[in-house]
């Protein structure tokens, strides 16, 4: 199985604070990606250099076998799902949709099955600052899936969504993993994660301690969840054994 | 179209439809309104309104500007994920805030004056004030994206884009007074304009004075602006200065906008 994004030796730093340092990870093509850690591990730092919205200090990053430079075109390729949902307040859901067709030059017909799965095609023509935090994310959602992209980044996908909502939007990435799509995903949520990851890249002060199949964590660390898997890598002595 | 103008149609659609933008053109429709009813004569009116247009027009662009972006971070980081490049998305950007502002503007002040029908020279005069009031725009709201791109924390965004009004609409008038007081002995009416087109206000201040004859009161100094203003080096200086304004903020703000980590 070929590496849908490759990064090598890639570090980051926000002044005296390194975010990343030298992090090697390959998201393979075809395969729910979950990124864990604890909160300021660089989980977001490592997706926005993904997406280019970070410039790493060094390291290389590529995406399809192509390195990201100066070059936009290899966005039209991902989709994202940034973790805040916040739009223009006076533009409406179907504005916004419209906007991007126009961004992405794309005439033809979008994705538009979680609009309807989510329940949200009556609130498209409200003004987004009249829409309650839920409906924004499932609109942030439904924004990420609309062009049928091969990668999907999502950061925390499922917080602020009912449960009902949760779990369309997690048979939908399921159902396009099945379909040869790849996705990055970063969750706090464990047991969601579990359900939906085949590998996992563990990030702990901006290292990736462990880059591997959800499996295989599992094994190494002897425990049966994804939950105290991370835990036990955690743990100083696991630490200790990796450094 | 290009991806400036893409981005541009739905930032100015949102722009145009803020409830803030909505009250900045009614104030200016309100106050050359009332002052035309006060005084009745347009000249006057256009004469009050200058100082109006001077203060307001920058605080508004400037304060306006620095929060609508602060607001937009979030939406520019799902924009930056798409297939388009910064320096279009900051041109659409900068574009979407500057037009609807200097639309608004235009209109609210416009209406009173076109509904009243007015003749040839007030035309040109309401000419000169609509478009001081909207190269003023274009250059404080490029200060704006600056800014709210420099600045991480919206709140000494916020101190910033006050400041900047603060320092150039009071304090650097406060300077300019200093160093004529300082050096009166010595004859400064070029040293003087050239302070004056340091600052965009100023020149503003000066071209529109001289619009409505004000030169007269200012005696000998008056008549040296009038005679520089009149000649074409004059014009091209000014025309120059005003350039330089609103595009070094752009070039500056495209600048730290390629290099900002999001």
């Amino acid at each position: 199985m070929t590496g849908m994004i490759q990064l090598s030796a890639l570090s980051k730093s926000f002044g005296p604070i390194e975010v990343l340092r030298s992090v090697d990870l390959t998201v393979r093509r075809g395969r729910v990606m979950a990124i864990v850690g604890p909160n300021g591990a660089g989980k977001t730092t490592l997706i926005k250099s993904i997406l280019g919205l970070t410039h790493p200090d060094s390291g290389r990053i590529t995406v399809d076998g192509v390195g990201i430079g100066r070059d936009d075109a290899y966005r039209a390729h991902i989709g994202y799902m940034p973790q805040i949902s916040r739009f223009p307040d006076n533009l409406t859901a179907r504005d916004l949709i419209a906007m991007l067709k126009d961004l992405r030059n794309v005439k033809a017909s979008v994705d538009e099955d979680l609009i309807d799965r989510l329940g949200i095609r009556d609130q498209l023509g409200k003004p987004l600052r009249v829409l309650s935090g839920g409906t924004k994310q499932k609109v942030n959602a439904a924004l990420a899936f609309l062009f049928s992209p091969e990668l999907l980044i999502l950061d925390e996908p499922t917080a602020g969504l009912d449960p009902l909502s949760s779990s369309i939007l997690k048979d939908k990435i399921l159902a396009l993993r099945s379909a040869g799509k790849t996705f990055v995903v970063t969750s706090h949520v464990m047991s969601e994660l579990e359900t939906l990851a085949d590998d996992v890249a563990f990030i702990l002060q901006g290292r990736a301690l462990f880059v591997g199949a959800l499996d295989e964590l599992k094994r190494v660390t002897r425990q049966l969840t994804l939950e105290r898997a991370v835990a036990a890598l955690m743990s100083p002595a696991f630490s200790e054994a990796a450094a | 179209m290009s991806t400036v103008l893409k981005v541009l149609k739905y930032q100015a659609r949102d722009a145009i439809r803020s409830r803030w933008l909505i009250a900045y053109g009614i104030f200016f429709a309100l106050v050359a309104e009332g002052l035309l009813r006060l005084g009745g004569d347009p000249v006057k009116a256009q004469l009050s309104l200058i100082n109006v247009v001077l203060l307001v027009v920058p605080l508004v662009a400037v304060v306006f500007g620095t929060v609508y972006l602060y607001n937009a971070r979030e939406f520019v980081e799902l924009l930056l994920a798409q297939p388009l490049k910064r320096r279009q998305l900051y041109g659409g950007l900068y574009l979407g805030l500057a037009i609807p502002l200097a639309v608004v503007f235009t209109v609210g002040l416009g209406i009173p004056f076109a509904a009243r029908g007015l003749d040839p020279s007030s035309w040109s005069a309401l000419a000169a004030l609509l478009g001081t009031g909207v190269v003023l725009t274009f250059v404080f709201a490029g200060i704006a994206t600056l800014i709210a791109v420099r600045c991480e924390d919206r709140l000494r965004g916020l101190g910033a884009a006050i400041g900047a009004w603060l320092l150039l609409t009071v304090i650097y008038d406060g300077f300019v007074l200093f160093v004529l007081a300082a050096f009166s002995s010595y004859p400064l009416e070029r040293a003087t304009l050239a302070l004056m087109m340091a600052n965009p206000i100023d020149i503003a201040r000066l071209a529109l004075l001289l619009r409505f004859d004000g030169a007269a009161l200012m005696g000998y100094t008056g008549a040296v602006f009038l005679k520089f203003f009149d000649g074409s080096a004059g014009v091209a200086v000014t025309l120059a200065a005003l350039t330089v304004w609103v595009t070094l903020p752009i070039a500056l703000g495209v600048r730290a906008f390629e290099r900002k980590d999001f």
